[in-house]
């Protein structure tokens, strides 16, 4: 228990560090600048506690649930004996199958457990008045760190070039920005980097290091790093395809009805 | 009142973890075929997850999002475009310099630049490295979030500067060293933070909320976006030039 205690005390201290900065900047910008007292100090106050408590918990039950049991996870999936190839001889991109399974539905599980994503979703809900759903955009969103995150491995497994893939990613979201209703582009853009924290980056490192670790060829250090910029790129494709599909629905919808 | 609604946040926070439980738990069980470790401390750990997530939510709600937007109010009511651009300068320098997974990565890429003949193999060399790169890195997310208001303020379309961005990652990534394309690729969504994406989401939207002529769906939202990539073009120029 006290073992406990000091261990939750220390990511509560690190949540503090983290956040110290920021609110310096605010509350010297606040009374130097604006020079006006704060609305509401005490409820301000105590929502921030809230905030702080919230990520110290949240950090601290990865630490203990579920950060070991995905890297224990990921690294027994990688193994030779489970891929069913003898060790150093190169398997085929298709005896990996099950790590993409796995790949695609931690990126799906993790994106909608993420807090910022579910932050921004809220936020969306509200200024738009409930046209934009959050559950829709977060399913979206979901669906792209998946799809991202099984190309990540994919990439990692075969050893294909990162940028090939990036930059083909980015010229698909070039032509979507052509046709996609324009008001949701900002909200689309901004999709795949609000997504990727708390939750995707330690789960998502973990399982690029350890297949770069077990795939022959494969440098740990150099090709366990990529797999963040593919849930970063692929939320953006996947909402904007989502937008486009609202407003195609839209428009045949028969008049009548609005 | 305040209890009901902290029950109903409480489930639904469990909801949204009851996908990341299942496949833990389907995998583990099913195809791993190997039992669960610590069944005690894993339903324990996932408590605090959910509990963690409900006050997060909770606090959010009631502080960092008003919190962002009084001050994009205040802000544009001061009407001094200086103050605000500054003030985006140090909440994007300010968040990711402290960012932990920031912190962590840079070591990472030290000990990855050392490996090569890049860095010299001891811990002063490996140190000054990561710290250069975080500093790059808060640099670059300042400037991004200053580029982001300076845009809503002005309206430019925000795919000006993204398309911008991607282009110029396309041209810089193959004169860039190959060890560090892959780190400066991932920087950009690691240092954009839990704290930091609801803090610059409602400082944008209550920017584009306050100046007349924008909509705050439309115009409010990007800045992620932009610190997501500026970051990537920065670190790939700083491993050019060292």
């Amino acid at each position: 228990m006290i073992a406990w205690l000091s261990h939750f005390g220390q990511s509560l201290l690190s949540t503090c560090l983290g956040i110290l900065p920021i609110l310096v900047i605010i509350l010297g910008f606040q009374f130097l600048v604006i020079r006006k007292p704060l609305v509401h100090p005490k409820k301000i106050l105590i929502g921030f506690l809230f905030v702080l408590f919230g990520i110290a918990f949240f950090l601290e039950g990865l630490d203990m649930a579920l950060l070991p049991l995905g890297k224990l996870m990921a690294a027994q999936l990688t193994t030779p004996e489970f891929l069913g190839v003898s060790d150093g001889q190169i398997a085929d991109w298709p005896a990996y199958c099950w790590v993409y399974v796995f790949a695609a539905s931690t990126g799906f599980a993790t994106a909608l457990a993420e807090p910022s994503l579910l932050a921004v979703a809220l936020k969306v809900e509200q200024i738009s008045g409930g046209a934009i759903n959050a559950w829709g955009l977060r399913f979206a969103v979901a669906i792209g760190v998946a799809l991202g995150i099984t190309l990540g491995v994919f990439r990692i497994v075969t050893g294909t070039e990162l940028y090939f893939f990036i930059i083909a990613g980015y010229g698909i979201v070039v032509i979507q920005t052509l046709f996609a209703p324009k008001a949701i582009l900002a909200l689309a853009y901004d999709s795949g980097g609000v997504t990727v924290s708390t939750v995707t980056v330690p789960l998502v490192t973990a399982l690029g290091l350890g297949l770069a670790d077990s795939v022959p060829g494969r440098s740990p250090l150099l090709d366990g790093f990529g797999m963040i910029s593919f849930a970063v790129l692929f939320p953006i494709i996947t909402v904007l395809c989502y937008a486009q599909i609202a407003s195609w629905l839209n428009k045949r919808r028969p008049p009548s009805k609005s | 009142m305040l209890k009901n609604r902290f029950i109903k946040q409480l489930f639904n926070s469990f909801l949204d973890l009851l996908p990341i439980l299942a496949v833990v738990v389907i995998f583990q069980v099913l195809i791993i075929r190997q039992p669960i470790p610590d069944v005690l401390q894993l339903t324990l750990g996932m408590l605090f997850v959910v509990i963690g997530l409900t006050l997060f939510v909770l606090g959010l709600e009631q502080s960092l999002f008003p919190l962002g937007e009084s001050m994009a109010h205040a802000f544009a009511r001061k009407g001094s475009v200086f103050w605000l651009l500054s003030f985006a300068f140090c909440l994007g320098f300010g968040a990711a310099i402290a960012e932990p997974a920031l912190i962590a990565m840079s070591t990472e890429a030290a000990k990855i630049a050392s490996q090569g003949d890049n860095l010299a193999d001891t811990d002063t060399a490996r140190a000054g490295y990561a710290m250069g790169l975080r500093l790059i890195v808060a640099l670059a997310i300042g400037f991004a979030i200053v580029l982001g208001v300076f845009r809503i303020i002005c309206g430019w379309p925000l795919y000006y500067l993204i398309i911008g961005s991607y282009a110029a990652i396309a041209l810089i990534t193959p004169f860039a060293p190959a060890d560090i394309i892959g780190i400066a690729y991932d920087v950009g969504g690691i240092a954009t933070s839990t704290i930091t994406v609801p803090l610059v989401t409602a400082l944008g939207v209550g920017l584009a909320a306050s100046i007349k002529g924008r909509n705050p769906i439309a115009d409010g939202f990007g800045l992620v976006a932009f610190a997501a990539l500026v970051p990537t073009i920065f670190v790939m120029l700083y491993g050019i030039v060292r």
